[in-house]
């Protein structure tokens, strides 16, 4: 931690205690943790992933209580589960819209994250953390999609690890590694079960990790102006954040449970309720909406560069666009952090966002036509926005001015406001 | 000042809660483009809403027009008997009718006198018996309600090829499942002059299908296009004759009419209930959990409030 401990144990145990495992002391530390008092609520989707993590881990081991990874029986229990096991319909369902609310709430964390230049130094780490978290939530989504056995499960199994075949020489052995064999079949879906309940508590240690790294760094906020001064810039995590943080959860909540009881298969495809036919190939095959984006970009390269095919070319896309996010880093030159300041940048990332939304509404529609055009200019676009437009921005963009400090900025903030107000009184 | 801050977290939260719902709203039109049938008839169902819930004696009619004339190609393979005596099932008991045994709890499946007899209609397959046979005996609460076939190969050689789906999980297989069951039984028509049919196909403008396949040669230009002024006929072809006729199925209850319209709204709410037996129940959990929800997020919101007005922020 960053801060010196102010935990003093106040009894004979807990002094006992202190010299052989201050686990005290750290939960002290961690709740006392100076956090800048600006955050906005978009700060406040941590917790809410933090939430939705561990909901999706309780209700996926209820689920593995009563679920058989079999190609035989796979089917049949998921509907023994929403059938005959007591809140078992409630529980998948939750499960299941929990993947969805997850990745809901972590593109927009993220999205939050690149505004405000919380990857920038010394939260390198912080950032690169968090996009092997992504990475880890997407296989994990994708096997866990595989598990119900329905046609849909079938068949995105077989599209998506027939993307590997695309790299010579290793594609093959990669594919049939992945599969357990030639093709889809029972030993794929053992695999990918046994890897669905390993992967979430992958997730669950970089999470830490990921804590760790931004609890030595100190938050980023929403000038990215550093903490000066702890007693003016900051207060401590609790009570003030875990109130905040509280009260933005239960809004979640809310959503999310109207998704769960009113609308449970709103974002699920009507095919994963007709059992898995390897004979028998849908019209469409979709992801899950929150694949979307990378699945127009991956359809997007419908020509050959040189020796590269063009299904190659579709897999390396799709892959770079996460890849390219590692070094995000390194590839924004400005030295201000937060795009309040950056009144150009303000722009392109609104663009970004909107190419990001267009993708995944995009990679919903077929395959042809005016979609492919929109879909090549959205990824041209995505690749731009991070390896031209941020490197040339921090050269030649012209910045707004930055507070001193975050206590300066609330100040003008308040006094700001107050002027307005006294003016709309008048 | 405080009005201010007020407004500022107003706008925060709708745009926290405008943002989720342009996606949902945006991937679910992506997601219902479809082939080139017509547009579903919009039936208002009572058990669609929050608040919706199935009508017991439509689920009971409509059980009778799925036994009568679906049974005899469909099989609904996750539902056993004691499923129809279930809490929110067609045959739900809350108390026990005259005559029945003192001491029984007709609210449990397994003892509900109207299950037992109608299992006790069907035939089942049971053993080996200790010297190693199978045999047949009367259906239990407990059996699953047998199918039509023995197996998929056996129900495509009775259909000439096609093979009846299961209905237990219809309603959720299709998009707008009881709009698109309730079109596709109520939709059939003598087929376009356009095109040439066979034996055993029967034109649907709700079925999915390709119908430029079946176009009649002369209204077809050299690219197999259809020629100017020809449009290709909506839908398609499927292996089920129409399935429903007036008067088919006899209601016990008088002032039900037995019209094909009335007797597919009957089995659209059987087999919805079929595929989603427990729905009444979600939905009253969800508004108990809406209801608590809202709550923890006043309390939480007002903490907040409190918590945070000596600080400037």
């Amino acid at each position: 931690m960053s801060h010196s401990s102010t935990y003093r144990p106040g009894t004979a145990i807990e002094r006992w205690l202190d010299k052989r495992l201050p686990i005290i002391r750290f939960s002290d530390d961690f709740m006392n943790f100076p956090t800048p008092k600006n955050l906005n609520y978009w700060w406040t989707f941590g917790a809410i992933l933090a939430v939705c993590l561990v909901i999706q881990i309780i209700t996926g081991v209820v689920l593995a209580m009563h679920y058989t990874p079999h190609e035989d029986y796979a089917f049949s229990s998921i509907e023994h589960i929403m059938r005959d096991v007591n809140y078992g319909d409630i529980i998948r369902y939750t499960h299941a819209n929990g993947a969805a609310i997850f990745f809901l709430a972590v593109y927009i964390h993220m999205f939050r994250g690149l505004y405000y230049g919380s990857y920038k130094e010394p939260r390198e780490m912080v950032w690169i953390l968090g996009v092997v978290i992504f990475l880890l939530m997407m296989a994990t989504a994708f096997m866990g999609y595989v598990l119900p056995w329905g046609q849909m499960s079938f068949w995105a199994a077989t599209v998506i690890t027939n993307f590997f075949t695309a790299f010579p020489i290793i594609g093959e052995p990669i594919k049939t590694l992945l599969l357990g064999g030639p093709a889809v079949d029972n030993a794929t879906l053992n695999r990918f079960y046994s890897l669905h309940y390993l992967l979430p508590f992958a997730i669950f240690g970089v999470v830490a990790l990921h804590i760790w790294a931004f609890h030595t760094s100190g938050n980023n906020n929403p000038t990215g102006v550093e903490v000066k001064d702890v007693k003016k810039d900051t207060v401590p995590f609790h009570p003030y954040y875990t109130v905040k943080d509280g009260f933005a959860i239960a809004v979640f909540m809310l959503l999310f449970a109207a998704f769960v009881f009113f609308n449970p298969n709103g974002m699920g495809h009507p095919d994963n309720y007709i059992p898995a036919n390897p004979l028998v190939t849908p019209p469409h095959i979709v992801p899950e909406w929150y694949f979307l984006p990378f699945y127009a970009i991956l359809r997007a390269i419908t020509f050959d560069i040189g020796p590269i095919s063009s299904k190659l070319g579709g897999v390396i896309a799709m892959f770079g666009s996460i890849m390219v996010l590692f070094v995000l880093p390194w590839l924004d030159t400005s030295k201000v952090r937060s795009m309040r300041y950056r009144p150009v940048a303000q722009l392109w990332f609104v663009l970004f966002v909107i190419a990001c939304c267009g993708l995944g509404y995009l990679g919903g529609q077929p395959a042809e036509g005016v979609f492919v055009v929109w879909a090549q200019i959205a990824t041209a676009y995505y690749f731009l926005f991070f390896l031209v437009i941020l490197p040339l921005l921090g050269v030649f963009e012209k910045t707004k001015p930055l507070p001193k400090s975050i206590a300066d900025s609330v100040l003008t903030n308040t006094k700001a406001s107050g002027g307005m107000v006294a003016q709309a009184a008048e | 000042m405080r009005e201010q801050a007020t407004m500022k977290s107003k706008t925060s939260l709708r745009t926290l809660i405008a943002v989720p719902a342009a996606i949902a709203m945006a991937t679910g039109a992506a997601v219902a483009a479809g082939g080139k049938t017509l547009e579903y008839k919009h039936n208002h169902w009572h058990f669609s809403g929050p608040f919706g819930a199935y009508d017991e004696e439509a689920l009971q009619r409509g059980f009778q027009v799925y036994r009568t004339v679906c049974a005899s190609c469909h099989a609904v393979e996750q539902l056993s008997f004691r499923n129809l005596g279930d809490v929110g099932g067609p045959f739900h008991l809350a108390e026990c009718p005259a005559g029945v045994a003192e001491g029984t709890d007709c609210t449990k499946p397994s003892d509900n006198p109207v299950v037992k007899a109608i299992a006790a209609e069907y035939e089942v397959t049971d053993g080996p018996d200790d010297s190693g046979d199978m045999f047949k005996r009367k259906g239990l609460p407990s059996d699953r309600i047998p199918g039509p076939y023995a197996n998929e190969q056996q129900a495509r050689a009775a259909n000439g090829g096609a093979y009846p789906p299961n209905l237990a999980l219809i309603m959720k297989a299709r998009h707008h499942g009881p709009d698109y069951v309730y079109s596709l039984l109520t939709g059939y028509e003598a087929a376009p002059e356009t095109v040439v049919m066979g034996p055993t196909q029967h034109y649907n403008p709700y079925f999915a299908g390709d119908m430029t396949t079946l176009m009649k040669p002369e209204f077809l230009n050299e690219e197999g296009h259809p020629i100017e002024g020809v449009e290709v006929p909506p839908g398609g072809v499927l292996a089920m004759a129409p399935p429903l006729s007036d008067g088919v199925v006899d209601y016990a209850d008088e002032l039900v009419p037995e019209t094909v319209d009335q007797y597919a709204k009957d089995v659209v709410e059987f087999l919805t209930w079929a595929s989603e037996p427990k729905m009444e129940q979600r939905k009253s959990l969800g508004v108990v959990t809406m209801g608590y929800l809202l709550i923890l997020t006043l309390i939480l919101f007002f903490s907040y409030r409190t918590i945070w007005s000596k600080v400037e922020h």
